[in-house]
């Protein structure tokens, strides 16, 4: 069953570092995994916890939040503020019984086309290990799909 | 303002015992501004325990979000009736006084409380909070710099610093510092060290808790 699954990943992404990395790696003709879903976001600090379960509650089997590299932040401290409420939720979905594995938080710099890549590729391999989310409606729910 | 901590959610989930529909009722009042059970800490509760339900199995739970401008006032706990009508419980993110008045209100509800009300007090700095108010109804803050002796100082002394103040800070930890340090320097820089020459008597706790349940009634308010 796991070699089958194929792992639904959000991925909330900052528009001056991920989101532009994700472009470049367009650009660059780069492979990575088609089960990462981009939410691009102004700062990764505007990310809010609720967001976060949302997204696991709408069955999303893995999410990350990707920001500017610490010290880069467009807004100074966002990235910052973002890795802090992530360690939390973390601790939090512990705390559910879904794992705080399935959340994670990643810096990368505009220019990370590569490390894009890398992160997406990184990312769905943890999930795929992991198996599919005990929150994920049962096969064939359509009604219930990730938006 | 009241300061309170969400309970560990285990420990808020096992009060569900099997519930269908709860209704969650958050304050906006001193718990939203201490982060623990405002309006986002409602969805985030709401969220978390019918994700945990979901995973542990057993019948959906269906989670309503209530937040009331205060919980500690019967005209607007008032507008919960008609919510948790069809509400196996209630869970309250408000301070203890707040789920009280809500179990007042609703008679036939189970009101279960989702924080542990910590103590009175303030922000120092974002995400910090420390007591600064021992409640005790007798204040004496015009004697010491403006700094409570009662819930700042670990023994709460009257003609303090007791033996056990060093280097500033109190026996019983190091991330305690001494009331009475404080409010020594306070004075000192205050220029009124003299105050301190005046041994205060035996405080009477009457008008503590040690009298009993309080009350404060104001004839000239009243309807």
């Amino acid at each position: 069953m796991t070699a089958e699954f194929e792992p639904k990943i959000v991925a909330f992404c900052c528009y001056y570092c991920a989101y532009s990395a994700a472009d470049l790696a367009g650009t660059m003709r780069l492979q990575y995994p088609p089960n990462v879903r981009l939410v691009e976001m102004p700062c990764s600090g505007k990310i809010d916890p609720r967001v976060l379960l949302a997204a696991f509650e709408a069955g999303a089997d893995g999410v990350y939040v990707a920001g500017c590299l610490e010290g880069d932040c467009h807004f100074l401290k966002g990235n910052l503020r973002a890795r802090k409420r992530v360690a939390r939720m973390k601790v939090l979905l512990d705390e559910i019984g879904l794992g705080g594995e399935r959340l994670e938080m990643f810096n990368l710099p505009s220019s990370g086309g590569p490390r894009f890549a890398e992160i997406a590729e990184e990312m769905t391999e943890r999930i795929r290990r992991l198996g599919p989310s005990p929150l994920r409606p049962p096969a064939g729910d359509k009604g219930s799909e990730p938006r | 303002m009241i300061v309170a901590e969400q309970k560990p959610l285990e420990e808020i989930y096992g009060f569900l015992n099997g519930a269908r529909k709860v209704l969650i009722v958050g304050c906006k009042e001193c718990v939203t501004v201490c982060q623990a059970g405002g309006e986002k800490e409602v969805g985030l509760l709401a969220a978390a325990l019918s994700m945990k339900r979901r995973i542990e199995g057993g019948p959906p739970l269906e989670a309503v979000e209530m937040t009331v401008q205060r919980q500690c006032d019967p005209e607007y706990v008032q507008p919960l009736s008609g919510p948790a009508a069809d509400c196996d419980m209630v869970i309250s993110t408000a301070c203890g006084v707040g789920v009280q008045f809500v179990a007042e209100h609703l008679k036939d509800k189970w009101v279960f409380p989702a924080l542990n009300t910590r103590f009175g007090g303030g922000s120092v700095e974002q995400g910090i909070w420390e007591e600064r108010c021992g409640f005790c109804g007798d204040c004496v803050l015009h004697l010491t710099g403006g700094i409570c002796p009662i819930a700042r100082c670990s023994k709460s002394l009257l003609n303090g610093p007791c033996g056990g103040s060093h280097d500033g800070k109190c026996e019983v930890s190091d991330d305690i510092p001494c009331g009475w340090q404080l409010i020594y320097d306070r004075l000192k820089a205050l220029g009124r060290l003299d105050l301190l020459t005046e041994v205060q008597p035996p405080k009477s706790w009457r008008t503590a808790r040690d009298g009993g349940p309080r009350k404060v009634v104001r004839e000239d308010l009243k309807l």
